[in-house]
């Protein structure tokens, strides 16, 4: 479904992204782990296109990134993404948030629009805030309204980019909740997190990245148990 | 101090104010367009474009709105290109709207790029274009951010338009020169024309306020 092929990606002089190979499968949940600035997030953004790359290829529901004929706006329909800052747009209500794109986007009429959208706020549990406004909802509600509105474009696959880190510890939890439903259900996930049980837990594969390499990859029992690389050893003995 | 006449051509006054009202208004829309259209090669990341609208602003603000209405009145009608022959009133609108236009330009520029770039990714990454993301996401919270500074500068358009006065334009100020003239009298004829300008200003600035409140997320 998403395969890397030697992705080298720079920003000036600095080196990001270190020969990136990697290849994740439809229905995969892979987290991907790792120090800040060690490349996790800017790898997840190349995958819609959010970030472009200098080298190597990038090939995402058999399409190339590297083809300039590719028209984006189409592509990007088809991967939803989850943001650390949630990015609602604060002058919409809830629902509106969820219906823009599938309306302007995809062209579907508002009322059908908008039943979609009460499905999708009902499954992550907050259609009774439909007509609010994403500021007077807490943290965690803002983003299970994000990923309502991820979801809302029925997404080959869906991208979190530490969806957690911004929120209160006692947040944290009903979020993860929905992200393992959804994984549960079958979404090809790639997801960036610091939330280890949720790896163990969830992930088919974990990742772990420093210094703009895959330094290792494998499955989370094996990887949180028995890992390979110093650097691995290292990062985990400080988090765990 | 002497009241007696202004308080008997207050007829004189208002139709003054009204030139005032209204040259401020038509003003306020045309420099409004002009405005958006120069915050928007602004930001558009096109370098031509960007670097006219930058310099547009750059001198149109760092000029005396009296010399650039004066080059509009005399200036101009020394090319002999017939539709450049503005009277009094057509060059004192064209500066207000140009000189105000810059100052807008400024505001909307800076309500744009106060956006959170979250906004702009999250609308691209759903697969919006650069256009829709900037009608439905970015426009809407950059006007709400500037609603404010353009009713300052509506409240400095008002004031600013008794350059009018120079070119014969009917407005408050004009009136007020032209008793004074006409009577002899100073200081009850330019507090009756103050006091007009107040009329429009205050409770401006009272909206100002009440807009500054009530958009605040």
């Amino acid at each position: 479904m998403i395969h890397f092929k030697k992705v080298n990606k720079w920003f000036g002089d600095l080196h990001v992204l270190k020969d990136i190979n990697l290849d994740i499968e439809q229905g995969e949940v892979v987290v991907i782990i790792g120090p800040s600035g060690s490349g996790k997030s800017t790898l997840i953004r190349c995958i819609n296109g959010l970030e472009g790359y200098q080298e190597g290829e990038i090939i995402v529901d058999n399409r190339s990134l590297n083809d300039k004929k590719l028209n984006l706006n189409e592509f990007r329909q088809h991967i939803g993404m989850v943001f650390q800052h949630f990015n609602l747009y604060p002058h919409m209500s809830v629902l509106n948030n969820v219906t823009l794109a599938p309306r302007k986007v995809k062209g579907i009429d508002k009322a059908e629009a908008e039943k979609e959208a009460r499905y999708y706020l009902e499954k992550v549990g907050i259609l009774d805030q439909a007509h609010k406004k994403p500021n007077q909802l807490s943290g965690g509600q803002q983003q299970r309204v994000a990923i309502a509105r991820a979801l809302a474009m029925k997404p080959k696959i869906l991208l979190f980019d530490e969806p957690t880190s911004a929120l209160d510890p006692e947040m944290v939890n009903e979020v993860l909740e929905v992200m393992k439903m959804l994984a549960k259900e079958g979404s090809t996930m790639v997801v960036v997190t610091h939330e280890m049980g949720f790896a163990r837990e969830v992930a088919d594969r974990v990742i772990f990245m420093d210094g703009g390499q895959i330094v290792e990859e494998n499955t989370p029992d094996q990887f949180f148990t028995n890992p390979k690389e110093e650097r691995t050893k290292a990062f985990l003995s400080k988090i765990l | 101090m002497n009241f007696s006449i202004p308080l008997s051509h207050l007829d004189q006054y208002w139709s003054g104010f009204v030139v005032t009202l209204k040259t401020s208004v038509i003003a306020l829309i045309l420099s409004f367009i002009i405005g958006f259209i120069i915050a928007t090669l602004r930001v558009s990341g096109v370098r031509p474009l960007a670097f006219f609208a930058r310099w547009y602003v750059e001198f149109l603000r760092n000029t005396p709105l009296l010399v650039q209405v004066f080059f509009f009145y005399y200036a101009l009608p020394r090319l002999h290109v017939s539709w450049l022959n503005f009277n009094g009133y057509q060059a004192g609108m064209l500066g207000l709207t140009f000189y105000t236009a810059a100052y807008i330009a400024e505001n909307v520029r800076a309500g744009i790029q106060s956006i959170d770039k979250g906004q702009l990714e999250a609308a691209r990454a759903s697969g919006l274009t650069y256009y829709q993301a900037m009608l439905y996401i970015i426009l809407p919270q950059a006007f709400r951010i500037v609603i404010p500074p353009l009713g300052t500068q509506f409240i400095n358009l008002v004031k600013n338009s008794a350059v009018l006065a120079f070119f014969a334009g009917l407005d408050i100020m004009y009136v007020a020169d032209s008793l004074q003239g006409s009577s002899g009298e100073v200081f009850g004829v330019y507090t009756f024309a103050a006091l007009f300008y107040l009329i429009i200003t205050i409770p401006l600035t009272i909206l100002v306020n009440y807009l500054e409140k009530k958009l605040a997320y």
